[in-house]
C-alpha cells in the first residue's frame, strides 16, 4: 500500500554517521584554538556545525526528508515556535548583543 | 425545530450504547461517555468556582468586611482562578472536544481511546488532589499564576503552594495526553471526502486547540518543576540572593499563559460558529478566513506573552515589539466578529437559548476586546495593570466568552447527547438572568479599576469612590448565581422530561445530526461520505449550500494539503472510486436501530480499567512530594515509589494490551 | 546497493474492519511526530533558562572559568570536561546509527537470507537493538561518572545556578535517554520471545524516532553548554 518512496540505503546511514563523527570532531578541534574562540567567528560556526548535525539526523535518521509531507510539518511548526521562543527570551534577557558573534 | 412529528418512536432509555453501572463508567473508553464524564466534574467545578467567587463577591460587598480574612482571601481568589481555568473551563472544552470531535469528523471514536480515558481520569483525580487542600486548611494562596519568588519556600513555607505546583502538574498531563490524541484523530479519521477544508469550525477551532496546548504547556512543565525542584530539593532558580531573576518565573508562566488563554476562548469561538449558522440557516460567511484567522490567532498568541508584564521593566523595545504584537492579533479576533455579524446577516434567524448565548458572546467579547486593545498598550497598561479594569476585562472574555459559548453549546448539543432538548423556558431564564448578572458583575469593575482599586486586596477603606461598584458587582453575582440554579434545574430535569429531540432537532448541516441521539456506540452504522463543510445540507436542504464549494477535487479522499502541495500518497477512496459503492454509500441519515456494534461487525475497543489505575499510580506518585515537607522522608519515597509501580506496571500492562478483540 | 529497494519505510496496515486513515499513515506516527514537537518546547525552556543564568552565579564552580579565593573559599577550577564529554557525544552519535540498523533489520526480516557474515550481521536486529541500548546505556554511564566527579567538585544541584541549572537540564536529557534504554529493551524482549519483523516495524521506528530526537537534543545542550563559554 502507498507509493514506494525513495528510501535511505544503508551506504546513506554510514556516510551521515562518518559526516556526524567529522563535524563532532571539528567543534572539538576548534575548541581549542585559544585565538579562534576569542574571535567573533566561534559561536557562530559552532551553532552552523551544530546545526547541520541537528538537520542532518533528522533528515536521515528519522527520515523526515523521504516520508510524507505531514511530518515536515509537524516537526518544523513547533520547531519555529521553539526557536522564536528561545531567541525571544534571550533577547529580554540581555543575552542577545546586536553584534554577530556574542553570546553573553 | 423538534422534529417529534416525524421521528420513529425512539425514547433513549439507556444510553450511551447499553452498558450500565458503576464499572461500565470507570472502565469506559468510549469518548462520548468519557465527553460526559468531563461535562459533569467540569460543571461540578464550575459550581465550585463560582461558590469562591461568590465569597469574594460578599467579602468586597462593603469596605472593611469581615467575611474572609486576608489568608483566607487569598486562598479564595487562587482557587477561584485556578479552579475556572483548569477545573471548570478547560474540562468544560474537553468535554466537547471529546463528544463532539469523532463525531463531527465521521469517526466511531478518538485515535486513542484508551488515553482519551486516561486523560479524564488524571483530570479527576488531579482536581481532588488539589481541593483536598481545602479540607488542611492550605489552599493555595499565591494566586493562580504563582508568580515566584513569593511562591518559594522563603517567602511561602506552608503546604499551599506545593498542593498548587503539584496539582498543576498532574493537569498538564491529562491536557497533553488529550491534545496528542485529537491532533492525531483530526489528522487521520476523517471520513471520506472531508478534506481540511470540509471540517466543522468546532474541529477547526479545536484542532488549533491542541497545538497550542501541546506547545504552551511544556514550558509551564519546566517553570512548575523549577519552582518544585527549588521548593523540595533546595534548588536555586528563584532564589534571588543567588542570583536568580525574578522575572524568570513571570517569562516562563506567560509564555505558557498568553497561549493559554486562547485555549481557553477557541473552542467557545468553535461552539458559536457552529450555532450561528445553524440559527440563521447559512453557512458561515468567510468560512476559509476564519480557519485561517484562527490559525493566525494561535500562532501570534506565542508572540505576545510578555503585555503581561508592561509594568516590570523590559525596557522601550521589549514594550514596543510587545505592544505591536497584542495590536495586532486583534485583526485576526475581530475578523472573526464581522464574519459572525455577515452570517446572521440575512439569514432566517431562530432565537433559540443557544443562539442567544452565541449572539451574546459575540457582544460581550467584543466588549472585552476592547479593554483588551486598551491594554495593549505600555502606557495606557501602566494605569490599568493589576487594578480592576484588568478583572473587567478578562472575565467579559472568559465569562462573556468562553461561558456563554459554552452554554450555547450545551444547550445546542445536549439533546445530542441525551436525546432529549432542554427546555426553552427556563433557559430563557437562565440567559437573561446569566446576561444581565454577569454586565452587573463586571461592568462597574472598569470604573473601579480606573479609580484606582488594586487587584487581590481582600478589603478596603471607605470614601475612595469604591463602594458602589462593589455593591453592584455583588448584586449581579447575586442575581448570576439565580440564574445559574436556573440552568441546573433545566439540566437535570430535561434528562427524563426533556422533549424527544430526535436525530436532528435545529436543522443544523453538520455530520453529527445525521446520527441518532443520542448515537449508538459505535457513531456511524457505515461512515458516510462528504460532500462538503455542509453534508446535512446537501442532503436535506441544498438551497443552502449553493455557494459553499462542492468541487471534484474535494472529493479525493487523500486531502492533506502540506505546504501548498497536495499530498499524493496513501488510500484511494475505496467507496467514491466504485460506482456501485458510491450509489450506496455517501452521505445518508442513521436512525436508531437497537443494533449493537458486535451485530453490524464493527470492532469496537474494549473498556478498560488500566487507564484509571495508571492515573491513579501517578497522583499517588506526584502526591508523595508532599509528605517531603511535613517532615516524614521515608512515607515520601515510599510513596512515589509506590505509586510510580502502580504506574509502570499498568501502562506496561495497557501497552501491551491490544485495544480491540483479534478480527 | 541490492537492499535500497527493498527497505520499505514502515507502513501499517489499519485494515481489517476499519476505515483506512485520512492520510495513509499510522495513528501512532503522527502521534509521536506530535509528541517530539512538544518535546521541543520542553527542552528549549531548560536550555533558555541555562543560557539565561549562564554568566549570573554569584558562588562557583563555574563552567569554563576558574573560581578563586575570595568568591570561592579554595581554588577551583573550570568544572566541565570537554574531552570526557565529546566521547560521550560520539557514543551517543553512535547509537544512533545502531539505532537505524536496527529498524532496517527489522524491516528486512523477511527477505531471503544473507549470504555472507558480515550481511548476517547487519541483518541481525538482536544486535543492532544490543548496541543501541548499550551504547545508550554507556552515555549514561558517562553521565553519571559526570555528575559524581562534579559533586565530589563542589557542584551540586542546590549549589548555584550553574549547577541548578545545568543538572536539570541534563538531567531531564539522561532521563529520557533511560526511558529510551528500556524501552529498547522493552523491545529485544519482544524480539527474543517472538521474534521482531516487518510488521512489527512501525514500533521500532516510533522507537527509533524518540531515539533520534533524543540524540538530536543532546546535539545542542552539547555545543550551548560545554563548547559556547
Amino acid at each position: 500500500m502507498g507509493i514506494e518512496k525513495e528510501h535511505p540505503t544503508w551506504s546513506t546511514y554510514w556516510k551521515v554517521a562518518v559526516i556526524l563523527t567529522l563535524i563532532t570532531v571539528a567543534e572539538v578541534w576548534i575548541y581549542y584554538i585559544p585565538s579562534f574562540v576569542a574571535s567573533r567567528l566561534f559561536v557562530p560556526s559552532l551553532l552552523i556545525m551544530s546545526a547541520v548535525k541537528f538537520v542532518t539526523v533528522v533528515l536521515f535518521y528519522m527520515h523526515l526528508r523521504y516520508d510524507h509531507k505531514l511530518f515536515r510539518v509537524l516537526f518544523t511548526g513547533p520547531l519555529i515556535i521553539a526557536m522564536t521562543t528561545l531567541i525571544g527570551l534571550l533577547f529580554l534577557f540581555g543575552k542577545l548583543s546586536l553584534t554577530v558573534g556574542a553570546l553573553n | 425545530m423538534a422534529t417529534t412529528a416525524t421521528a420513529p418512536a425512539y425514547a433513549p432509555t439507556e444510553s450511551y450504547g447499553g452498558e450500565s453501572g458503576l464499572w461500565s463508567w470507570l472502565t469506559t473508553v468510549d469518548h462520548k461517555r468519557i465527553g460526559t464524564l468531563y461535562l459533569f466534574t467540569a460543571l461540578f467545578f464550575f459550581l465550585v468556582g463560582g461558590v469562591e467567587a461568590a465569597l469574594i463577591r460578599w467579602q468586597l460587598m462593603y469596605p472593611n468586611g469581615k467575611i474572609l480574612s486576608a489568608e483566607a482571601y487569598n486562598q479564595m481568589f487562587t482557587m477561584h482562578g485556578t479552579t475556572m481555568i483548569f477545573l471548570a473551563v478547560m474540562p468544560l472544552s474537553a468535554a466537547f472536544f471529546n463528544y463532539l470531535i469523532p463525531l463531527q469528523i465521521g469517526a466511531r471514536d478518538v485515535a486513542f481511546p484508551r488515553l482519551n480515558a486516561f486523560s479524564y481520569w488524571v483530570y479527576l483525580f488531579g482536581a481532588m488532589f488539589m481541593n483536598f487542600s481545602w479540607f488542611i486548611g492550605e489552599a493555595p494562596n499565591g494566586g493562580w499564576f504563582g508568580y515566584a519568588p513569593l511562591t518559594t519556600m522563603q517567602f511561602s513555607p506552608n503546604l499551599n503552594i506545593d498542593f498548587w505546583v503539584i496539582g498543576l502538574q498532574i493537569l498538564g498531563v491529562s491536557s497533553l495526553a488529550a491534545a496528542f490524541n485529537f491532533i492525531t484523530t483530526i489528522i487521520n479519521m476523517r471520513a471520506p471526502g472531508m478534506n481540511l477544508m470540509r471540517m466543522p469550525m468546532f474541529t477547526w477551532n479545536a484542532f488549533v486547540v491542541q497545538f497550542l496546548l501541546v506547545l504552551a504547556f511544556p514550558v509551564i512543565t519546566i517553570a512548575l518543576v523549577f519552582l518544585q525542584f527549588d521548593r523540595f530539593f533546595g534548588t536555586q532558580f528563584y532564589e534571588i540572593a543567588a542570583g536568580a531573576d525574578p522575572l524568570l518565573w513571570q517569562h516562563l508562566f506567560w509564555v505558557f499563559g498568553h497561549p493559554e488563554v486562547y485555549i481557553l476562548i477557541l473552542p467557545a469561538f468553535g461552539l458559536t460558529s457552529e450555532i450561528i449558522p445553524a440559527f440563521s440557516r447559512k453557512p458561515i460567511f468567510g468560512y476559509p478566513v476564519m480557519v485561517y484567522a484562527t490559525m493566525l490567532i494561535a500562532f501570534l498568541g506565542f508572540g505576545v506573552w510578555a503585555h503581561h508584564m508592561f509594568a516590570v521593566g523590559m525596557g522601550a523595545i521589549g514594550d514596543t515589539v510587545f505592544g505591536v504584537t497584542t495590536l495586532l492579533i486583534a485583526i485576526p479576533t475581530g475578523v472573526k466578529i464581522f464574519n459572525w455579524i455577515f452570517t446572521m446577516w440575512g439569514g432566517s434567524i431562530k432565537f433559540t437559548t443557544s443562539m442567544k448565548f452565541a449572539i451574546a458572546l459575540v457582544a460581550l467579547f467584543t466588549i472585552g476586546g476592547i479593554s483588551g486593545v486598551m491594554h495593549a498598550s505600555p502606557p495606557a497598561d501602566l494605569q490599568q495593570t493589576d487594578t480592576y479594569f484588568i478583572v473587567a476585562h478578562f472575565h467579559y472574555v472568559l465569562f462573556g466568552g468562553s461561558m456563554m459559548g459554552i452554554f450555547g453549546g450545551i444547550y445546542f448539543y445536549f439533546p445530542k447527547m441525551t436525546g432529549r432538548l432542554l427546555s426553552e423556558k427556563l433557559g430563557s431564564w437562565h440567559f437573561w438572568l446569566t446576561f444581565v448578572g454577569m454586565n452587573l458583575t463586571f461592568f462597574p469593575m472598569h470604573f473601579s479599576g480606573l479609580m484606582g482599586m488594586p487587584r487581590r486586596i481582600y478589603t478596603y477603606e471607605a470614601g475612595q469612590g469604591w463602594e458602589l461598584f462593589n455593591l453592584m458587582s455583588t448584586y449581579g453575582t447575586v442575581i448570576l448565581m439565580i440564574g445559574t440554579e436556573f440552568f441546573i434545574w433545566n439540566f437535570f430535569r430535561s434528562f427524563k422530561k426533556g422533549a424527544i429531540a430526535g436525530n436532528d432537532p435545529w436543522g443544523a448541516g453538520t455530520l453529527e445530526w445525521s446520527i441518532s441521539s443520542p448515537p449508538p456506540e459505535y457513531n456511524f452504522a457505515r461512515i458516510p461520505r462528504v460532500t462538503s463543510r455542509y453534508p446535512m445540507w446537501d442532503m436535506k436542504s441544498p438551497a443552502l449550500t449553493a455557494e459553499v464549494p462542492h468541487t471534484v477535487s474535494g472529493d479525493k479522499r487523500l486531502d492533506v494539503d502540506v505546504g501548498g502541495k497536495h499530498a499524493a500518497n496513501g488510500h484511494p477512496n475505496p467507496i467514491g472510486n466504485d460506482p456501485k459503492q458510491a450509489a450506496e454509500s455517501g452521505m445518508h441519515i442513521e436512525h436508531a436501530s437497537g443494533k449493537t456494534a458486535k451485530e453490524l461487525h464493527i470492532p469496537m475497543p474494549n473498556p478498560t480499567i488500566k487507564p484509571l489505575i495508571c492515573a491513579a499510580g501517578m497522583i499517588i506518585m506526584f502526591s508523595g512530594l508532599i509528605f517531603i515537607h511535613t517532615g516524614k522522608l521515608p512515607l515520601a519515597l515510599a510513596t512515589m515509589i509506590g505509586g510510580a509501580l502502580i504506574m509502570v506496571n499498568s501502562l506496561y500492562a495497557w501497552l501491551l494490551t491490544p485495544l480491540e478483540d483479534a478480527h | 546497493m541490492a537492499h535500497a529497494a527493498a527497505i520499505h519505510s514502515a507502513h501499517d496496515d489499519t485494515h481489517g474492519g476499519h476505515p483506512p486513515t485520512s492520510t495513509g499513515l499510522d495513528n501512532k506516527k503522527i502521534a509521536i511526530w506530535a509528541f517530539i514537537g512538544s518535546e521541543c518546547m520542553l527542552f528549549v525552556s531548560l536550555i533558555s533558562t541555562y543560557l539565561i543564568y549562564k554568566g549570573r552565579s554569584v558562588v562557583g564552580p563555574y563552567p569554563h572559568e576558574s573560581c578563586l579565593p575570595p568568591i570561592c573559599s579554595t581554588a577551583l577550577k573550570p568544572i566541565l570536561n570537554i574531552p570526557v564529554t565529546s566521547a560521550s557525544t560520539f557514543v551517543l552519535l553512535m547509537s544512533s546509527l545502531a539505532m537505524v540498523l536496527a529498524l532496517a533489520a527489522v524491516e528486512m526480516k523477511d527477505q531471503p537470507a544473507p549470504a555472507g557474515f558480515g550481511e548476517k550481521l547487519l541483518r541481525s536486529s538482536k544486535l543492532w537493538l544490543w548496541m543501541t541500548a548499550i551504547l545508550g546505556a554507556t552515555f549514561l554511564g558517562f553521565q553519571a561518572f559526570e555528575f559524581t566527579s562534579f559533586v565530589h567538585e563542589g557542584l551540586t544541584i542546590k549549589t548555584n545556578l550553574f549547577g541548578s541549572s545545568f543538572f536539570t537540564l541534563t538531567g531531564f536529557h539522561g532521563a529520557h535517554v533511560t526511558a529510551g534504554v528500556l524501552w529498547l529493551l522493552t523491545l529485544l524482549a519482544i524480539d527474543y520471545r517472538r521474534g521482531l519483523g516487518p510488521k512489527d516495524a512501525l514500533n521500532v521506528d516510533l522507537a527509533a524516532l524518540y531515539w533520534h530526537f533524543v540524540d538530536v537534543v543532546w546535539i545542542v545542550i552539547f555545543t550551548l553548554v560545554y563548547l559556547i563559554k
